[in-house]
């Protein structure tokens, strides 16, 4: 039983570290902005869950292992957020993605600089 | 075997350097170096376990708080820079 | 509909509620993270606990609904399922890293979720972000901008399994 169990753990340890690694050549590889977000992507979601279920695998039911969960929930909550604000961000700032977003359905109103002056004054 | 993810994390903390380093945006970098910092968070928590100190694992969770608040500043700071010169720039036309 | 309508259609908890079961979660937090049962320690505990409540309270947390936590045990059986589409999409992202000649060709599409609620909007979000493979660019007035790397990926969020089983959490 222990021994299935280290096998287990030692397997999501190593794809979790291939995972990450797999993240950090794709973000030096991709070409643009917001697929290299992609990559980093790989690198927080499936590396950071296959890593620290490797260890809480090691750990056991343990106060470590609580912690251990925290962070990755924790992990988990805030990443997308970061992302989010990462991608917005950019597009304010005029970064382009390779293939245009499509406009805004109600953008083709004849009321467009009403509806934008009343969105600014909502942000 | 924690050695295996200790040197995985490592290579891809020294890629996210070198992504940050080459740029070119400014975005690209903050983007690298929030890799970085996640990654510093799984670092010290398999390093807790290669030197058996879990007290490193409430170093790891301060540290994912302090990168996460960290991000969301700089790019908030950004944010508002170009909101600024947008609106001058209207202005200005 | 407004963010108010929609609020308003879901069944929510009491304020009584809500703040007790907060103040349980600091305290089992803070006990389990620290480990230690001095007075001291204890002391700032409840300091730490009640401020937070008292800051939580001034953002008018309490009085908001839409800030409700109000899943149930479905939201792990999503978790469940949107781990799966974690491990999947990460191996598709990984083959086009280590292709040598980087197979992508990004799409960014827009998705209607105007018949979801908001929370349900931003966890749709977060979770199309967590996927590797998509991430959400955009979320406003019921329309949401999605950036996918390959054609498959985007065509897979169009067909609209996510945000059906997001929008089955609440009920």
């Amino acid at each position: 039983m222990n021994m299935a169990l280290d096998v287990l753990s030692w397997l999501l340890l190593t794809s979790g570290g291939l995972a990450v690694l797999i993240g950090g050549i794709g973000a030096l590889r991709m070409p643009d902005l917001y697929s290299r977000m992609h990559a980093a992507s790989v690198t927080d979601s499936l590396g950071a869950i296959l890593v620290i279920a490797g260890i809480m695998l090691q750990a056991g039911l343990t106060l470590a292992s609580f912690k251990l969960g925290a962070i990755l929930l924790f992990l988990l909550l805030t990443s997308p957020t970061s992302s989010y604000a990462l991608a917005s961000a950019a597009l304010l700032a005029g970064n382009k993605p390779m293939d245009p977003i499509d406009p805004e359905p109600e953008a083709s109103q004849p009321s467009d600089a009403a509806s934008t002056s009343a969105e600014g004054g909502r942000t | 075997m924690y050695t295996v993810v200790t040197i995985a994390t490592l290579i891809t903390m020294a890629l996210a350097l070198v992504r940050a380093v080459l740029g070119p945006s400014v975005y690209d970098r903050v983007l690298a170096v929030n890799m970085f910092g996640t990654k510093t968070v799984l670092l010290l928590a398999v390093i807790a376990f290669l030197y058996g100190r879990p007290d490193f694992l409430d170093l790891a969770l301060a540290y994912a708080l302090i990168n996460f608040i960290g991000v969301l500043a700089v790019l908030e700071f950004f944010r508002s820079r170009v909101e600024r010169q947008q609106s001058e720039e209207t202005r200005g036309s | 509909m407004s963010v108010d309508e929609l609020a308003q259609n879901v069944p929510t908890r009491s304020r009584g509620f809500r703040i007790l079961l907060l103040t349980v979660l600091l305290a089992v937090a803070w006990l389990l993270w620290s480990g230690l049962f001095k007075p001291l320690l204890l002391g700032l505990g409840v300091l730490s606990c009640g401020l937070t409540l008292y800051v939580l309270q001034r953002m008018g947390y309490f009085s908001n609904e839409t800030f409700a936590f109000r899943y149930n045990h479905r939201l792990f059986g999503f978790w469940a399922w949107l781990g799966k589409e974690i491990v999947l999409s990460s191996l598709e992202v990984s083959r086009a890293v280590l292709s040598p000649r980087l197979n992508i060709d990004p799409r960014t599409v827009r998705l209607d979720v105007s018949d979801l609620d908001p929370v349900d909007q931003a966890v749709l979000g977060n979770s199309v972000t967590l996927t590797p493979g998509t991430l959400t660019l955009d979320v406003h007035q019921g329309s949401m901008v999605v950036h996918a790397l390959t054609p498959e990926g985007a065509a897979a969020l169009q067909a609209g399994e996510m945000q059906r089983r997001v929008g089955e959490l609440n009920n």
